[in-house]
């Protein structure tokens, strides 16, 4: 178990530095010029241009700069942004809004999901199960910017149920319609995943030995059956959780939420490559990480599976 | 870790294992169907079938000669009827007029021709790209299927859209991008971030033929490996990335809209549903119609690919029937 570990942490170091590198080259790929209103009107004094440039590398050739800053981000430090903020403190700021949103849309999706499709399991090709899987349909085929500004409008500014823009604190509370707004399209897959795999697993002999020795129905399909669906459900939201963070970003512009998304949208209009690569950085460790676990998850709900 | 892998590779629909197009052949021909015309068989009976081939029938008929539809000219525009509200007589504008004072009716219909060039295009590359890479590296093995397996997991760990919006950023269209110099980014960059996953479907699939005897046959017979995959892998290992490619399609679509949206995926001149509905939401007090009938024509078209997938997928897998 502990060299699985191992072996999946430094298998995840080539993935980390290629994927930013990929980052890095189309943000120094980039058109404009950082300098480019930096002293209002007029050019930049020439003695303020170079000291900036050699500030921020910006003279070195793409592998120095690179190599330059991974030798920053080795020792946690994410560096500075064109405007003299430190992209850690940005982040911190603006991680765990994210993250609350990212939350509450799996929250979302697990809990309404899976009911959803346990519900259409266990009366396949009844009215509830073709209910499910043609709303789910539909819910899938809807682009969640659609769904994200059709809901600001109904429950937000309509019916006034929620709040049509969060605060910059973004509490939990205002945070559940856009959460719910994020995990739509994810609680479709959910609910479509459990309902295969509960009615695949319904016909196993196991649950025939379990219905033959007289347990219920709630034991049967809750222990028996239930426990074992999940597996590939819970390989679905963890890679997913890792996608809901980058996927916000939509969310997060309708709904005028001050996380990451939207910061590394505006950094990118700002042509500000640190911030961007920084945000994305955390993001594809955060997305690998999210994989170890499940893979880890696994061997807890299936104990044929083993990592030795 | 291999189990791990071998499932989180099935498709995020339903997580149905991959099916296996072709069943041994043999015995009686009238007696033995094959899986295809079983599958085939299968789905004649479904009006799912028809009903999403319908709707795709309709969308690329649009998409190629969207003038079947309608006689309006999509780039004539007249201030004075900015986001007039539809009018239902004969021949009134029943989608209502858009800020600029387009036609929205005509504007929706010629969108879908921007839709289906990506979403068939962006399908064809990353298919390709995958199947290529994803046959080469389950059959070679070794260390050349780590190095491409890597390379699979950087580009996939990138996430999507903030991959999709650096892109388009970098390489922004001007003024001066042709109609097929904007759509071909848009493809280009759905490609790029898109064919990890069809890479990964297709290396389990080769996987799981190639140990099968008439493959260990044809190269103990002394077939070239160009020649094992091209008649014995290929044939055999296709099924799953065909209908995971046909869902995809829907699912590019749908990213197209949300790049437009974010205001870096099509541009003008091109016409598409993602801008529509993009301008249409500061709008969206006075004037909902702008968003309505766009959104409702990129939903179904979506829709339609999804839908096919699903039932064809259906079709193929013995369990679900």
């Amino acid at each position: 178990m502990g060299t699985y570990i191992l072996r999946r942490l430094l298998l995840m170091v080539p993935v980390i530095i290629g994927a930013t590198f990929l980052i890095y080259a189309m943000v120094f790929a980039m058109p404009g010029d950082p300098l480019a209103g930096r002293c209002g009107e007029r050019p930049c004094p020439p003695a303020f241009a170079a000291k900036f440039r050699e500030q921020h590398h910006l003279n070195d050739p793409l592998p120095v700069q690179y190599a330059k800053y991974m030798g920053q981000l080795a020792q946690g430090d994410l560096g500075e942004t064109f405007q003299g903020v430190k992209v850690s403190e940005e982040l911190s700021k603006r991680y765990p809004i994210t993250i609350r949103l990212a939350v509450i849309a799996i929250l979302v999706e697990l809990v309404i999901g899976v009911f959803a499709g346990v519900l259409a399991g266990i009366r396949k090709g009844k009215f509830v199960d073709n209910l499910v899987l043609v709303s789910t349909l539909i819910v899938i085929a809807i682009p969640t910017f659609v769904i994200g500004v059709l809901a600001r409008k109904i429950f937000g500014l309509d019916l006034g149920w929620f709040r049509p823009t969060v605060s910059p604190a973004a509490p939990w509370s205002e945070l559940i319609l856009p959460g719910i707004v994020l995990g739509a399209i994810s609680l479709a897959y959910v609910a479509r995943l459990t309902r295969t795999n509960l009615v695949e697993n319904l016909r196993a002999d196991y649950v025939r030995t379990a219905v033959a020795k007289g347990l219920g129905r709630p034991r049967t399909i809750g222990v028996h059956t239930l426990r074992n669906s999940l597996i590939p459900v819970v390989t679905f939201v963890g890679a997913d959780f890792g996608g809901l963070l980058g996927g916000a970003i939509i969310t997060e512009r309708i709904f005028n939420i001050r996380g990451v998304g939207g910061y590394i949208f505006q950094s990118i209009h700002s042509r500000d490559g640190v911030a961007v690569v920084g945000a994305v950085t955390v993001l594809v460790i955060v997305f690998l990480i999210m994989n170890l676990i499940v893979d880890l998850l696994y061997g807890v709900l299936d104990p044929r599976i083993s990592h030795d | 870790m291999t189990d791990a892998l071998k499932s989180s590779e099935t498709s995020p629909v339903s997580g149905a294992p991959a099916p296996v197009l072709k069943a041994p052949e043999g015995g009686d021909a009238s007696e033995a169907r094959s899986l295809a015309s079983d599958a085939w068989r299968e789905l004649r009976r479904r009006p799912l079938f028809w009903i999403s081939l319908g709707i795709i029938a309709l969308f690329v008929l649009m998409a190629v000669v969207p003038q079947l539809f309608t006689r309006l000219d999509p780039t004539a525009a007249s201030l004075s009827r900015g986001s007039d509200p539809p009018e239902f007589t004969w021949d009134g504008a029943w989608f209502g007029y858009d800020l600029q004072g387009y036609d929205i009716y005509a504007r929706t219909i010629y969108g879908a021709r921007a839709s289906i060039l990506v979403g068939v295009f962006a399908t064809i590359l990353t298919s390709l790209i995958g199947v290529v890479i994803g046959t080469i590296s389950a059959y070679y093995g070794g260390w050349l299927d780590s190095l491409m397996m890597r390379v699979t997991d950087i580009f996939f760990a990138i996430p999507f859209l903030l991959g999709g919006i650096l892109f388009m950023t970098t390489f922004a269209n001007d003024e001066n991008s042709g109609y097929f110099l904007i759509v071909g980014k848009v493809v280009l960059v759905l490609a790029i971030l898109g064919w990890p996953s069809i890479a990964r479907l297709m290396r389990g699939s080769v996987l799981q033929v190639k140990p099968n005897e008439y493959v260990q046959a044809a190269r103990a017979l002394g077939a070239s490996p160009w020649r094992v995959i091209r008649s014995h892998i290929l044939p055999n290992a296709m099924a799953p990335v065909l209908i995971v490619s046909m869902i995809n399609l829907g699912a590019y679509i749908s990213a197209e809209a949300s790049l437009s949206f974010l205001g870096i995926g099509l541009t003008p001149p091109a016409i598409s549903w993602g801008v529509a509905i993009s301008d249409s939401l500061t709008y969206i007090e006075t004037a909902p119609h702008m968003l309505i009938f766009p959104s409702i024509f990129l939903s179904l078209t979506v829709l339609g690919f999804i839908m096919l997938g699903d039932v064809v997928r259906d079709a193929f897998d013995p369990k679900t029937r």
